[in-house]
């Protein structure tokens, strides 16, 4: 009762000033932080894609290569065995030879390095499917070594050689006159697995092997999470241990992710010999690793379930357990699924455990099941990350880009699966 | 007006053919009790009002009669519940057929988020009361009808139970649970977040319900244990002072607490 003249409206009239600006105000703020969020957003995406769109195009020449059946000692009969074992590296380096007359031995070798050494794989599968072809000449868009790839890309515009000799710039600006030498969609990148040679590796080995280990970590970590948030949340005690048991799991969702690295490699390997470098590993550890998120927000989408619901149905007479599957879990899945999403995508994008369990190995093969040997997309991601030639740069953001959007769409799908579950009254 | 220790409850607390009997409950929430030795007979197809100020334990006292309270863990019941001379605090009891002997009602309307068949036909389903879908739908029908909903509901069963107006959520939580086909119904102020028109007719359902079923009812309204109950039980600060017929309570009350609280000087 400062000011007994003025009315209450007046006072309530001065004080919406100040109380709007100070909305406004916050206002602001919350824009602001979302502006600078989605900014962020916008440099990195924009960084990865600049550097890495790149990686889904590879550089070929178009080639019309006569396939003598007496240079490779083969004929349309030949049986599927020696199909394969032609020499078609050889025809190939003949082909060079004849068409760009190198001199001397040190310009034959330069020559024949510009071609990769996947291309005469490429003669061999046309083969094989089709012997027919043999006596014949083909057009094949053969696979150029990453080196005269990142010339193209990125040097012969700017007049460079890049890491090109003298001599093979002018091969490769005589075939880019001739229209030969051009890019197209890099096929191999989501069909190869790794490879020493840039221009051969390819992330379809790390996409099953994330796959894999993701379907082992879900199967696993979903039904155990559940059904331990369940029995924390409905059937547990409320005493001493269960109070403990539930502090450690708190406490467990903070653990470094490179120690469960370390336990899955002291006792899923060394005490139960499950072979390393396989999804069946990794989605162990990364079971280990997701549970702690799984468990705490299924136990909150279960506390969350209004009280009404469960006195309603156990005053029908439902047992525990028809109370828990008929009313609480179908109310608090879509919390739990939500949950499960968060700690998915912390799976897919963990490196440091998996590399104690050895799925650091270089793998050529892609994995068909959970027990091959394989790699992840963010290992693979390391991988290539480290190594020197850059093409492989070009390759990590590459599969930077695969890797998110393999989360985008396993995002999608949950967050779909979620609303459906969802029920809206 | 002070309470004596251990009070002997005024008026008649049993009667001649009782369906429920509770003697001496006590009942404790952690060290605090909230029930002093309660002794009190629920008649057969009788309607038993229990009154009295917020936080003497009426509800406290309702949801021992069918074991509620067994899920507040906190909570401690010392004493006998006979349901047809059968302790259903005996070690042997099972609660799940005790519930569906036993239903109870609840203050706030709480609809399962299903359907409104699905809401009447859950108790059925789980207690194996029918075989066949032609029975399911006769079960829920004739339950919708004596809970006085069928003629709102019955173009739209399959629509969502929370979707229907608070009068009516009630009404199907009614609905919900005579479809078990119990012998006792607990009612804890089940009107009290309706309004008048929809209290009318949950108060003439009990009345027919009354026929068939043993019901036990707390409210806050002096008017409706009136209209719809036979006894009356006054409870104070966790006892039982005083169980009368209805109209000797309201007219006669024998405990000076019990004319108090009636004639509203305090409550
Ligand atoms: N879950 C609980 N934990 C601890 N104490 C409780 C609990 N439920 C009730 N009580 C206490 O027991 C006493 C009786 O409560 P009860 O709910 O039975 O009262 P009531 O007569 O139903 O009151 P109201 O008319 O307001 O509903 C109160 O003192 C209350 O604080
Ligand atoms: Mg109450």
């Amino acid at each position: 009762m400062t000011d007994q003249s003025l009315s209450t409206r007046v006072k309530v009239e001065r004080s919406m000033a100040r109380r709007r600006r100070a909305e406004t105000r916050f206002r602001l703020y919350g824009m602001a932080s979302i502006l600078f969020g989605l900014l962020c957003l916008v440099v990195l995406f924009g960084n990865i894609l600049s550097k890495g769109l790149s990686a889904f195009e590879q550089t070929v020449l178009t080639t019309d290569i006569y396939l003598d059946k007496d240079f490779l000692g083969l004929s349309r009969q030949s049986p599927e065995s020696e199909l394969l074992n032609g020499d078609y590296e050889g025809l190939i380096k003949e082909y060079l030879k004849e068409s760009m007359q190198p001199s001397g031995r040190s310009e034959r070798r330069d020559l024949y390095s510009m071609v990769s050494v996947g291309a005469h794989w490429q003669l061999q599968q046309l083969v094989v499917n089709n012997p027919n072809l043999l006596g014949d000449t083909v057009t094949v868009e053969l696979i150029m070594d990453d080196e005269i790839d990142q010339w193209l890309k990125h040097d012969h515009e700017k007049g460079r050689h890049g890491r090109l000799s003298e001599k093979q710039t002018e091969w490769a600006q005589q075939w880019l006159d001739e229209g030969r030498l051009k890019t197209r969609f890099n096929v191999s990148f989501f069909t190869n697995g790794d490879s020493r040679e840039p221009e051969l590796a390819g992330v379809h080995g790390a996409i099953m092997g994330t796959f894999l280990t993701l379907l082992v970590t879900f199967a696993l970590s979903f039904p155990i999470g559940v059904a331990a948030a369940i029995y924390l949340e409905e059937f547990a005690p409320k005493n001493r241990i269960t109070e403990i048991v539930e502090i450690n799991i708190n406490n467990l969702a903070a653990v470094p992710s490179i120690t469960f690295g370390l336990l899955g490699l002291a006792i899923f390997i060394n005490i139960f010999g499950v072979a390393r470098s396989t999804p069946l590993i990794g989605g162990l550890v990364l079971t280990l690793m997701t549970l702690p998120t799984i468990i705490i927000s299924g136990r909150a989408a279960i506390k969350a379930v209004p009280p009404s619901i469960r006195e309603a149905a156990l005053g029908l007479g439902a047992s525990r357990m028809q109370v828990v599957f008929h009313h609480v879990l179908p109310l608090a899945l879509p919390g739990m699924l939500t949950g499960t999403i968060i700690g998915m995508a912390q799976a897919l994008g963990e490196t440091a455990p998996l590399l104690m369990i050895g799925m650091i190995a270089f793998v050529v093969d892609v994995p068909g099941f959970i027990n091959d040997p394989a790699t992840v997309l963010p290992v693979q991601i390391f991988l290539w990350s480290d190594s020197p030639e850059q093409a492989f740069t070009e390759r990590t953001s590459g599969a930077i880009i695969v890797l998110l959007a393999f989360l985008v769409v396993m995002n999608t799908a949950a967050v779909m699966l979620r609303r459906r579950l969802e029920r809206r009254w | 007006m002070s309470i004596i220790e251990n009070h002997k409850t005024d008026g008649q607390p049993f009667s001649e053919n009782p369906k429920l009997k509770a003697r001496d409950v006590r009942v404790f929430y952690g060290e605090k009790q909230a029930i002093f030795d309660v002794s009190l007979d629920i008649g057969a197809n009788e309607v038993i009002a229990l009154i009295g100020p917020s936080g003497c334990g009426k509800s406290t006292f309702l949801r021992c009669l069918n074991r509620m309270n067994d899920t507040i863990d906190i909570c401690r019941i010392e004493g006998e519940i006979l349901l047809d001379d059968e302790n259903i605090y005996a070690p042997k009891m099972d609660v799940v057929p005790l519930r569906a002997r036993v239903g109870m009602v609840f203050q706030k309307p709480n609809p399962f988020p299903k359907s409104i068949y699905d809401n009447v036909a859950y108790g059925p389903r789980i207690h194996g009361l029918v075989h066949h879908r032609d029975e399911l739908d006769e079960v829920v029908e004739k339950s919708l009808q004596r809970a006085g909903l069928w003629n709102e509901v019955k173009d739209r069963l399959h629509a969502p139970g929370t979707g229907l107006s608070g009068g009516q959520q009630q009404r199907l939580c009614i609905a919900r649970t005579i479809a078990v086909d119990p012998e006792v119904i607990l009612m804890d102020e089940p009107c009290s977040a309706l309004d008048p028109i929809a209290t009318a007719k949950i108060e003439e359902l009990i009345d027919e319900l009354r026929e068939n079923y043993t019901i036990a009812i707390v409210t806050h309204s002096m008017q409706q244990a009136a209209r719809v109950s036979q006894r009356t039980a006054y409870f104070h600060l966790g006892q039982l002072i005083e169980v009368n017929p209805t109209d000797l309570v309201f007219t006669t009350p024998e405990h000076t607490l019990t004319e108090a609280y009636i004639t509203g000087r305090f409550g």
